[in-house]
């Protein structure tokens, strides 16, 4: 029996870590473009939801080409950070993160701006009759109605940032304990005809997907029979 | 003490054009036809839809050329059509949730309202459901839940959208007993939607008639249903409402003897006590004429009148003859050749053979 190795644990934990930290930054940042698009009726709507949505059509070659052009040390946002004495973004964990952020995008900001949408108009205008300011009204009527949404959001944000491999490869490269992810383990496992210890690793991840998703789906059941 | 709304709104296909001033008490029906901009004008006054124009409720000003309150600085309660409860929340959740931010918002309101709780739970007879879910609670339940939630933060003006017009008869008979009491307890004015000539005839005391984004008449209900000077919406549902005194009752044949300012009637006697006052309807379609008195038919209330004015119908076959009894006005609907035949003019003296009576509160 193979067991894993220090450098297999170092990748999963790096890998939730990732998983964890975009995550989060995603419901801060998702919600209110998710909100923004059930709601507007601005002509904006179409382009701005289609760039959320490039990350699922786009391979992550090209998402992560061109973002290590734009954090890179000739790239607007890299010569941001350098200016801001934060150092370039590339083959860093906040890098990492970032790329993260975008790549999983539409995985969170969709399930939020579809369960905004089907709570429609009347709910806010009923706590609006109720002396509630919009922005209570957001807190107080549509984050609770959007529960479902939210779960379903975190859920897959979180799996799919788990599961990324190409973005990570260009953006982060392979350097140990800072942006070698499990997924990038197995490759090197795999590369060097390690496949024990790529099963191992393989195996994991299998498992880990079938109880997101069965989470998933058995929490959407439930809300559904309230 | 009243209300001052005056609003345009210009959508494509459809214009809200309305000036009017309601009294600051009392239901004011808002009456007509889908499309007719009876909701638009509601949800203008409600802020809800941004429409040109001015309002004032009982002095204060909440919309002009420079001012617009937005919804939640509005003093209303409003009742939506469908059932708009919160449905993460309880029955007490959902009472509580106005009732919390308007103590937060006014303190002028806030000592009244906790005091209210108890009483509005009552009047609306939902203390059986406060723990409930609103999934758990039935299309009427849900009604009267909305409207306790109405009115606990004590609003100054209570709008109400078609609040039955979801419901099948068995549900709207349960509520409407509550409507009348509220009319009778509540000091604030209400504005209601409807569409239904019998929810208007029961409930209101002033008749706002509507017809494609304006106001075609308004004024107290005996009055605007009586008049026939007006294009006709109300169509079969056309008649009069009128007070009225329970003076006898027989208790042989199960019938009420009925006093009111030009007459008496009898009508069925559905457990009344003495000297109660009513609210009865009469339709044109149930009032017949003879040019003499007849007491060898079924119909048992026959009541002398004058034709004062008669208005052609919608089918030419059919005209509309108003008729006063006493201070009371009727309609009757007749054929344009009946009334030809009995030779039916302004100052005719006549008899109206009553067919049927419905009491409406």
């Amino acid at each position: 029996m193979i067991s894993p190795t220090p450098a297999d644990l170092a990748a999963i934990w790096l890998s939730l870590r990732l998983a964890t930290v975009t995550t989060v930054l995603l419901l801060l940042i998702g919600t209110p473009i998710a909100w923004w698009l059930a709601r507007t009726r601005s002509w904006w709507k179409g382009p701005l939801g289609a760039v959320v949505a490039l990350p699922l059509v786009l391979p992550p070659t090209v998402l992560g080409f061109y973002l290590l052009l734009l954090l890179g040390p000739e790239g607007m946002v890299g010569r941001f950070t350098q200016w801001a004495g934060l150092g370039l973004l590339p083959f860093t964990f906040p890098g990492l993160v970032v790329a993260s952020v975008l790549y999983s995008m539409p995985f969170v900001v969709q399930p939020i701006q579809n369960a905004f949408e089907a709570i429609g108009e009347k709910p806010l205008e009923a706590a609006a009759t109720l002396r509630a300011t919009p922005l209570d009204a957001f807190f107080s009527v549509a984050v609770p109605l959007a529960r479902p949404g939210f779960i379903t959001a975190a859920i897959l944000g979180f799996a799919h940032t788990v599961g990324e491999f190409g973005v990570v490869l260009m953006i982060g490269g392979n350097i140990p304990e800072q942006t070698r992810v499990a997924s990038v383990q197995i490759y090197d496992h795999v590369e060097a005809l390690e496949y024990a210890q790529a099963h191992w690793l393989a195996g994991g991840m299998v498992v880990f997907s079938f109880l997101v998703l069965l989470a998933l789906y058995t929490l959407n059941s439930r809300a559904h029979r309230r | 003490m009243s209300i001052a709304a005056r609003f345009r709104v210009d959508y494509a296909g459809f214009a809200l054009d309305v000036d009017l001033d309601l009294p600051g008490r009392g239901i004011n029906a808002l009456f007509g036809p889908s499309g007719s901009g009876k909701t638009t004008l509601l949800r203008c006054i409600a802020g809800l839809e941004r429409g040109l124009g001015r309002l004032q409720v009982n002095g204060e000003t909440w919309q002009d050329e420079r001012i617009f309150l937005p919804t939640h600085r509005r003093s209303i309660g409003y009742v939506f059509q469908e059932a708009s409860l919160f449905p993460h929340l309880t029955v007490r959740g959902n009472l509580e949730y106005g009732l919390r931010r308007a103590a937060g918002a006014g303190a002028d309101q806030a000592g009244g309202n906790g005091r209210n709780f108890g009483p509005i739970v009552e009047l609306l007879g939902i203390g059986a459901l406060l723990e409930r879910k609103p999934d758990h609670l039935s299309g009427g339940e849900r009604q009267r839940v909305a409207i306790a939630r109405a009115l606990l933060p004590a609003p100054r003006l209570l709008l109400l959208d078609e609040p039955l017009a979801a419901l099948d008869l068995a549900r709207k008979r349960e509520i409407l007993p509550y409507l009348e009491r509220l009319r009778d307890e509540l000091e604030i004015p209400v504005l209601y939607v409807s569409h239904a000539a019998d929810e208007v005839a029961r409930l209101a005391d002033h008749l706002v008639v509507m017809a494609e984004g304006r106001v075609v008449t308004h004024g107290p209900l005996a009055e605007t249903l009586a008049r026939v000077d007006l294009p006709l919406r109300f169509g079969e549902d056309a008649g009069v409402v009128f007070a009225a005194r329970v003076v006898e009752r027989d208790a042989e044949w199960h019938l009420a003897r009925v006093a009111f300012d030009g007459g008496e009637l009898w009508i069925r006697d559905t457990g009344y006590a003495a000297d109660q006052s009513v609210r009865l309807r009469v339709l044109a379609r149930d009032v017949s004429i003879a040019a003499s008195r007849h007491d060898d038919v079924s119909i048992m209330n026959l009541l002398p009148v004058t034709v004062t004015a008669h208005a052609s119908e919608d089918h030419p076959a059919l005209v509309l003859v108003q008729l006063r009894a006493g201070g009371t006005t009727l309609l009757a609907r007749l054929t344009r050749r009946s009334a030809q035949r009995l030779a039916l003019a302004p100052g005719s003296q006549v008899w109206a053979q009553i067919k049927a009576v419905a009491l409406v509160g």
